[in-house]
């Protein structure tokens, strides 16, 4: 174990670097650039039960220091992610995986991290709340405490796996969210997902994307993140993964000192291809620069 | 794909809104006409995709239309500016279908991946006809540089101001093996109802990474959902869907 290893629910990770859903696809475009074996994990795309290709094009606008997203969680559907990804992903990273996983009804999700928890690469399951609920009036379940806590119950109760639940940052109280999940079994909490934004185009007097709105991500995010990683890892026991905007060696050592065990990156990736194995490479001059001995060290200083 | 930096060498503009860059650095990726390279610039977000025109040894031509604030940007930069580029992005033209006497159609900011593709073809001893369209003879660019690889070069412009009046489709000659375009999609289309033989089609769609990570611009086609930017942004005729 060297200075950067943390422990995230009883695996351990070489370091905190952790490459988010759907910016990092199942590994391997990543891989033909560089050994991603240096990853302390990573997230992959975000699975559902069945195939999705998602919204209509454009569903991508840009923005000052970041950008809209509304891509809607295009994937092959978990069968295919089982038969096709997973034995590709295997040939180019040979530690646990986090397993993203998206569902529009609490079967759905149920439905798919258990064929997901069959899988011996996956190390934890990320259970991403921010989709619609069908059958709940399409309101997100990220939205709302009982909703959030009723998908965890469901797939903690067909996985031996950890179970992490990935929070959406357009609530009012994400801390009540955060805590629901906890009292339903969640293992850890990662947050924050994009934030809804929209961009409009002056000349043809229209939302930039098809879709209108979708996620905002980038550093322009990681105020607001690291924000709401301090208020929820202050509130539960469980740890905590904190994402949002982080771009730099430096922005992962605050993220862990709000509270953060581990960080994910995410748009930083689709600037940068080598952004998460750069930030891994000045990660031990960055400790040295803030005299911190081991990271570990520094999750949740911050009073 | 590659991450190069290169130094620009040449920033001049060929019409009143279009520049064509030359950059030095390393082209080894671009391996095929039709790809692109994706340009970071200070002060925004993402990166600006613009399409290989043409490379030589280590010098690189892109031809952009100020559209945005990153092609204004672009315009106005001096020579010995560094930029970081990942190039080889995309998969390209495929040669090997465009038989003996190809027609290449470009409208617009559509025409400099024609250049490359027309010399390579040229290279190959194919006979290679080239339709440039443009909407009015102030914007017309490029038609010499086309002569002088050996083409047999036809204008259109929409206006009547040059060359034959009307579409690249209305200058479609009688008789071709194969044809490759890239223009705006009202073109695309308009080539998929005139032509009779089988070709390739460029697309252009907003982007997120450029490298098939995001799948921000992804497109339904007969064999499946592909990424412009990674399983395009060339499609065979075969292939495509048309939405609305």
């Amino acid at each position: 174990m060297g200075r950067l290893s943390v422990n995230l629910c009883g695996i351990e990770l070489d370091n905190p670097v952790i490459p988010a859903s759907g910016t990092f696809g199942f590994g391997y475009e990543f891989a033909e650039l560089y050994d991603i074996n240096c990853l302390g994990t990573f997230s992959f795309k975000g699975t559902t039960k069945d195939a999705r290709f998602g919204n209509p094009t454009p569903r991508i606008a840009e923005c000052a220091m970041g950008m809209i997203n509304a891509v809607g969680l295009q994937n092959p559907g978990v069968e295919k992610v089982i038969a096709e990804e997973l034995p590709k992903l295997k040939k180019c990273f040979n530690k646990p995986v986090m397993a993203n996983v998206s569902g529009f009804s609490v079967d759905d999700y149920a439905y798919t991290c258990e064929k997901l928890d069959k899988e011996e690469q996956v190390g934890w399951l990320e259970v991403n709340v921010s989709c619609p609920n069908v059958h709940g009036g399409g309101m997100s379940f990220g939205t709302d405490p009982k909703a959030a806590a009723e998908v965890t119950r469901a797939v903690k109760a067909v996985t031996s796996k950890p179970v992490i639940v990935k929070l959406s940052p357009n609530v009012t109280d994400i801390v009540s969210i955060a805590k629901a999940c906890e009292q339903a079994g969640a293992d850890g909490i990662s947050l924050i997902n994009t934030m809804l934004g929209m961009r409009i185009d002056l000349n043809k007097r229209q939302p930039v994307i098809k879709n209108k709105m979708g996620g905002f991500s980038g550093a322009a995010i990681f105020p607001v993140a690291v924000r709401m990683v301090y208020q929820v890892s202050n509130a539960v026991e469980i740890p905590v993964i904190g994402m949002g905007g982080v771009s730099s060696a430096e922005d992962v050592i605050e993220m862990m000192m709000a509270g953060a065990t581990a960080v994910e990156i995410g748009a930083a990736n689709l600037i940068n291809p080598f952004a998460c194995r750069d930030i891994i490479n000045e990660l031990p001059d960055t400790l040295d620069k803030y005299k911190i001995n081991e990271i570990k060290d520094i999750i949740g200083v911050v009073e | 794909m590659k991450q190069v930096l290169f130094s620009i060498t040449e920033n001049i503009p060929l019409t009143e809104n279009v520049y064509r860059m030359t950059l030095s650095g390393d082209c080894s990726d671009i391996t095929a006409p039709g790809q692109f390279v994706n340009i970071k610039l200070d002060g925004l977000f993402l990166r600006r995709p613009i399409s290989v025109c043409d490379i030589n040894g280590d010098e690189l031509t892109i031809i952009y239309k100020v559209v945005g604030k990153g092609t204004e940007m672009m315009s106005k930069m001096s020579e010995g500016t560094i930029l970081d580029v990942l190039t080889g992005l995309g998969n390209g033209y495929n040669l090997s279908k465009c038989g003996e006497t190809p027609v290449l159609l470009g409208g617009g900011v559509g025409v400099p991946p024609m250049y490359m593709l027309a010399k390579r073809l040229i290279e190959q001893g194919k006979r290679v006809s080239v339709i440039l369209g443009f909407n009015t003879k102030s914007e017309i660019f490029y038609e010499d540089e086309f002569k002088s690889l050996g083409c047999d070069v036809t204008v259109t412009t929409v206006d009547g101001s040059y060359g034959i009046k009307g579409f690249v489709t209305d200058a479609l000659p009688s008789d071709y093996s194969y044809f490759c375009c890239c223009g705006p999609e009202p073109m695309l289309k308009a080539v998929f109802k005139s032509t009779k033989t089988s070709g390739q089609f460029s697309f252009e769609e907003r982007m997120g990474c450029g490298f098939g990570a995001c799948m921000g611009c992804s497109c339904k086609t007969v064999t499946g959902y592909k990424r412009i930017c990674k399983d395009g942004p060339v499609l065979e005729k075969e292939e495509i869907l048309w939405e609305d």
